[in-house]
């Protein structure tokens, strides 16, 4: 059987026919062909598939679409300015080397934009304790603890 | 994950009158752990019916002592509300440290209650404040709720609305979480209520439990060299890869005492 779900995705409206046990990272990177949100677990462990969902940070690979029905979604696609200026997050991520092989970056700057919105002045341990649902295989986590820090100072201006 | 058919629904009566129409129709919650089972193929449901937007199942409330928390809130509103930080200083933690902020995103109270993980961070604070359980039928006391692993005093049918806690006069809950899930590999909450000192344990065992030895020697002296020596059996508690039953006897100790101290600090 087939239902159909419609939402919102990086502000633009899309809707599709889809079986009710498609999984939202499964429409975002199949239907919607917006492969920036990566599965790297499939078991809601690494993070790697982390979007927004009316504002907050969650594991697209652990919720059906259809609980997205009618929701502001946003993928790393949407973070940029369309003129492709990356925002804040993103440009401590590149200034500060927060990233290797980039298969866990997606996730980790839409959870980092979660995280700085509900702790604007974080401390190191604030970071790496709020960031425990995202995980890279790579960088050992210091650069990324570093640009988010570095992110957070630039918002708060 | 198998097919299923999906609805959303308005309110609790609809959402009765939908799981009524058969055995395998399941209500679906924040889904992070039943959507997880679904795709292991563990769960097998004909019907998902959402709560995601039944509105009276949302709110938290604070009346005359007592915190009424609405079954749809996420584990994220529980920890960042200022009521129940300021009611229940130890039930806003206890919910910030289940998983990660992801999880806690979508994750609420009620689903996290009718699934009673056994190494779940919720059902310790509702047998160690003494809570009780409403749902579309009736009230049930938190000590009548749980009943060991996975399994509840929810019948057929019965949906979870709300779960109130009244204010203890301290509290504290002291996990020592598996550092990959942040499950409770031993957790252990402790109060000083207005009916007693209540110490409920989760992950140890099958299910949630108290400690009436415990219990007993707080009362007697609220301080931590009061459990420091009591010691429970690893009879019957649970083994795996993360902790032997042995381990986790001690650790039920250990916690306990952590608790008592970070119940003192306040
Ligand atoms: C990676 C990961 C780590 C986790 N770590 C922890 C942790 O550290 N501590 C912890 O406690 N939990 C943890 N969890 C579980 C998490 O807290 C879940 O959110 C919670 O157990 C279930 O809540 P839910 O809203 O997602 O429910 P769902 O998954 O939607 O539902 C769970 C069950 O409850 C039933 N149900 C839902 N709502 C109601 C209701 N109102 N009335 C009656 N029945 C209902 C459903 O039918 C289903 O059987 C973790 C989960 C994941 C994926
Ligand atoms: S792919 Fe979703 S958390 Fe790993
Ligand atoms: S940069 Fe390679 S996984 Fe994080």
């Amino acid at each position: 059987m087939t239902v159909k779900v419609s939402m919102t995705v990086n502000g633009k409206a899309v809707s599709a026919e889809v079986e009710e046990r498609t999984l939202l990272v499964n429409y975002i990177r199949e239907n919607l062909r917006l492969t920036g949100t990566h599965v790297g677990c499939d078991t809601a462990q690494c993070g790697a598939c982390t979007v927004h969902m009316d504002g907050r940070a969650i594991k697209s690979c652990n919720i059906v679409a259809m609980q997205a029905e009618g929701a502001d979604i946003l993928t790393i696609e949407g973070v940029a300015k369309p003129d492709g200026t990356l925002n804040t997050m993103q440009e401590a991520f590149r200034e500060h080397h927060a990233l290797q092989c980039g298969f866990c970056t997606p996730g980790m700057v839409l959870s980092a934009m979660d995280l700085v919105k509900n702790f604007p002045d974080p401390s190191e341990r604030e970071i790496r304790e709020q960031l425990d649902g995202n995980l890279c295989r790579c960088t050992g986590y210091h650069n990324i603890v570093k640009a988010i820090k570095a992110a957070a100072a630039t918002m708060r201006g | 994950m198998y097919s299923f058919n999906y609805a959303r629904v308005k309110s609790v009566a609809e959402a009765a009158a939908a799981l009524a129409k058969g055995e395998d129709v399941k209500l679906l919650a924040g889904g992070q752990s039943l959507i997880a089972t679904m795709k292991l193929r563990l769960s097998k449901p004909s019907d998902l019916i959402d709560l995601g937007t039944v509105a009276e199942l949302r709110g938290i409330k604070v009346e005359g002592g007592t915190v009424t928390i609405g079954a749809m809130m996420r584990h994220a509103e529980v920890a960042a509300s200022a009521e129940v930080k300021k009611a229940i200083p130890a039930l806003a933690a206890l919910a910030g440290s289940i998983a990660d902020r992801q999880i806690r995103n979508m994750g609420t109270i009620g689903g996290s209650v009718a699934h009673n993980d056994p190494s779940a961070d919720y059902p310790a604070a509702l047998v160690g404040l003494g809570a009780t359980v409403q749902t579309n039928k009736r009230k049930i006391a938190a000590d009548d709720f749980f009943k060991g692993m996975f399994e509840t005093a929810l019948q057929a049918g019965e949906i979870i609305t709300a779960v109130s806690f009244p204010a203890p006069k301290r509290a504290a809950y002291m996990k020592f979480k598996n550092p990959a899930s942040r499950y409770a590999i031993v957790g252990v909450f402790v109060a000083e209520t207005a009916a007693g000192v209540r110490v409920a344990v989760t992950g140890a065992a099958p299910g949630v439990f108290r400690v009436p030895e415990m219990e007993k020697a707080l009362a007697a002296k609220f301080a931590p060299e009061s459990v420091a020596n009591i010691k429970i059996p690893d009879k019957g508690l649970n083994s795996d890869i993360h902790a032997k039953a042995d381990y986790r006897a001690h650790l039920v100790t250990v916690m306990a005492k952590r608790a008592v101290e970070a119940a003192l600090r306040g």
